[in-house]
């Protein structure tokens, strides 16, 4: 530990100098290739429809399944003649979208159910933690499946299932951190100065646990955007015409041989998300670990 | 010296407090009484485990809740309007409102007492925050006249500063600036100084005592350190196994300890005295603190004490009983040994 208690610079350092996290994880190469990729799609993905001519759904019979770098469109087209870029795009602002709002949901759930788990311990973190467990237990794939065949498929209800069922890894990585800084002396020192529980939990303890937080909610982003996909290419996620990375996929299923671009463009966007965001993630648990240097 | 009648801030009496564990019931502390005046300090003297942090924790609820720990006796908190508290038995939410407004704590390790992840003025601004409701402004500049009473140098930067970035020493001072943020009537220090290198300990001890001075609270020292406790203390109360076993004014103590336990613990002090050979070897208690599962019958001292006498120590409790006005020990043979040491000397 370095003692500062008679020599402080008078001038406060740059941001990256200051935060030694942020230092490590700019330094992290895959992470910030993965950063970038992400941004990049995100952008392609947000803008794009504005600069392309094309619109998702805008169907011309005249020139269907056209491979791509063929014509005027750029990534070819599918079987009704929509251009796949347009498509590609669209479909990004829907997985994108479904991959973010899916963590947020799962996320908050995971926290609430981890910190107060952690926090009253006892029975009350035995009956939720078992409650974990057991929807661990799950084949999330069976059960995403299960509840999609039963209600109506929406973006909205798509995001709600996908965070249903990605939730409880949070809780449990939460649950252990609370357990632990629950029992730290300023957990009783801030007991001692009147602070209620809500306060403890929320001002005391849970932002000492914001370190994996932020990491699992990067693993959890990539993790959703697959989910999303497959579930959309087994036909009950996203309902075309709405384009989503995974239901590209599935129609492009009867034309593999004759358009095989249909199939490799969505994917290879699914792919390179994914990737990105575990990366992120990757670099994210080096940056923050606290055994390198502070 | 303080005049006598000083009005009592707290006051308590027969403080039971029982763990209930899964090897069966463990009784921390039995028949705890005392009380503290205002502007008084009171030193809590006694080995690792003889219950005199849990006794605070106890008062202030910051024990595991019914089922796991079982508080008895009474203890009655006086506060600065005047009102007076029964501590024992009061709902959490009642107890909240009293901890860090009347009564605060200031525990041993300063370096894990803070919480990392917020600024030094944050946490100086949260007592204030709670139990004042008052502005984050409002606050942080309370803080800042806080930071300069504990006298922490350039106190604006330290405001900013995260815990890892002071000493152990300014940490404590912070610390001190958290408990003191609501001038509440009674401070409870836990070993404040035991983490501490010695000059920081002095100055730390200083610094209670000249707040002790300017804000009049009552102050229940809680220490091992029987140097410290002859520097800060007004009356000494030494437990052992969770027991009251000597009280009375500091200098009594000091010089005439009537119960073996207290005289143990000076005779175990190293000194320098002229006459005295310097490589002579300090007096220890031979023995170890009884398992608190299991006490010995009688006198739990006994089976450490050089004037125990079988048949008469192995057979009850001793009372705590009256030796002079305003002292008392828990020994029956007080006379005895007080004979004893009086033909020796």
């Amino acid at each position: 530990m370095t003692t500062t208690t008679s020599f402080i610079p008078a001038r406060k350092p740059g941001l990256l100098h200051r935060v030694p996290a942020l230092r490590r994880f700019v330094r992290h190469r895959l992470a910030m290739t993965g950063l970038a990729i992400v941004l990049l799609m995100t952008l392609f993905s947000v803008v794009g429809p504005w600069v392309i001519p094309f619109n998702d759904t805008d169907t011309d019979i005249r020139s269907r399944l056209v491979a791509p770098f063929a014509g005027v469109h750029v990534l070819g087209t599918d079987s009704l003649g929509r251009d796949t870029l347009a498509r590609l795009m669209y479909a990004g602002r829907i997985s994108l979208a479904v991959g973010l709002s899916a963590t947020v949901l799962s996320m908050g759930v995971g926290v609430l159910v981890g910190l107060v788990a952690g926090f009253y311990g006892r029975w009350v973190g035995m009956v939720l933690m078992r409650f974990v467990d057991a929807m661990m237990c799950f084949p999330t794939i069976f059960l995403l499946l299960a509840i999609a065949a039963l209600i109506d498929p929406s973006v909205g209800s798509i995001i709600v299932l996908i965070a249903l069922t990605s939730w409880m890894e949070v809780a449990r990585i939460v649950e252990a951190q609370i357990r632990s800084l629950r029992t730290r002396d300023f957990a009783l020192a801030a007991q001692s100065i009147g602070a209620g529980s809500g306060r403890i939990m929320f001002r005391e303890l849970l932002p000492n646990a914001v370190a994996p937080i932020v990491v699992a909610a990067t693993l959890n982003i990539a993790h959703a955007i697959l989910a999303e996909s497959y579930i959309s290419f087994l036909g009950y996620g996203i309902q075309p015409p709405t384009p989503s990375w995974g239901n590209m996929l599935e129609n492009a299923q009867s034309y593999l041989s004759r358009a095989p671009w249909l199939a490799i463009v969505p994917g290879i966007a699914i792919m390179l998300v994914v990737t990105s965001f575990n990366f992120i993630g990757d670099g994210l648990r080096d940056a923050l670990d606290p055994k390198l240097d502070r | 010296m303080i005049p006598v009648q000083r009005p009592p801030v707290l006051e308590v009496e027969n403080l039971d407090i029982a763990f209930n564990t899964k090897s069966g019931t463990i009784h921390a502390t039995r028949e705890v009484s005392f009380s503290v005046r205002q502007g008084e300090t009171l030193a809590l003297v006694g080995e690792t485990s003889s219950g005199k942090s849990v006794t605070c924790l106890g008062l202030l609820g910051l024990t595991p809740p019914p089922p796991y720990c079982q508080i008895g006796g009474s203890a009655k908190m006086t506060t600065r309007d005047g009102t007076v508290h029964q501590l024992i038995g009061r709902p959490e939410t009642d107890l909240r409102r009293l901890r860090g407004a009347a009564a605060s704590v200031i525990f041993q390790e300063p370096m894990t007492s803070l919480n990392p992840v917020h600024t030094v003025g944050e946490q100086i601004a949260e007592p204030l925050r709670i139990h004042r409701g008052l502005s984050p402004r409002a606050a942080t500049a309370r803080a800042l006249e806080l930071l300069d009473l504990v006298r922490i140098s350039d106190p604006r930067r330290r405001l900013d500063n995260y815990p890892h970035e002071l000493s152990g020493g300014m940490r404590q001072r912070v610390m001190i600036a958290v408990a003191i943020a609501c001038e509440p009537a009674l401070l409870i220090a836990d070993e404040p100084t035991t983490a501490l290198d010695v000059t920081i300990q002095a100055q730390i001890l200083e610094l209670l005592s000249d707040l002790q001075r300017q804000t009049d609270m009552a102050m229940i020292f809680i220490t091992h350190n029987l140097g410290i406790v002859a520097e800060i203390a007004d009356r000494v109360m030494v437990m052992y196994a969770g027991r009251v076993v000597e009280q009375g004014d500091v200098v009594p103590i000091f010089t005439a300890p009537r119960m073996p336990y207290t005289r143990g613990l000076l005779d175990s002090l190293p000194r320098l005295e002229p006459g005295r050979p310097r490589r002579s070897l300090l007096r220890a208690i031979p023995g170890n603190v009884p398992d608190p599962t299991a006490h010995p019958p009688g006198c739990t001292f006994g089976p450490r004490c050089d004037h125990f006498r079988a048949g008469l120590c192995d057979s009850a409790i001793p009372p705590l009983e009256q030796t002079a006005p305003g002292h008392a020990a828990r020994c029956l043979r007080l006379d005895a040994i007080a004979n004893a040491a009086g033909v020796s000397a």
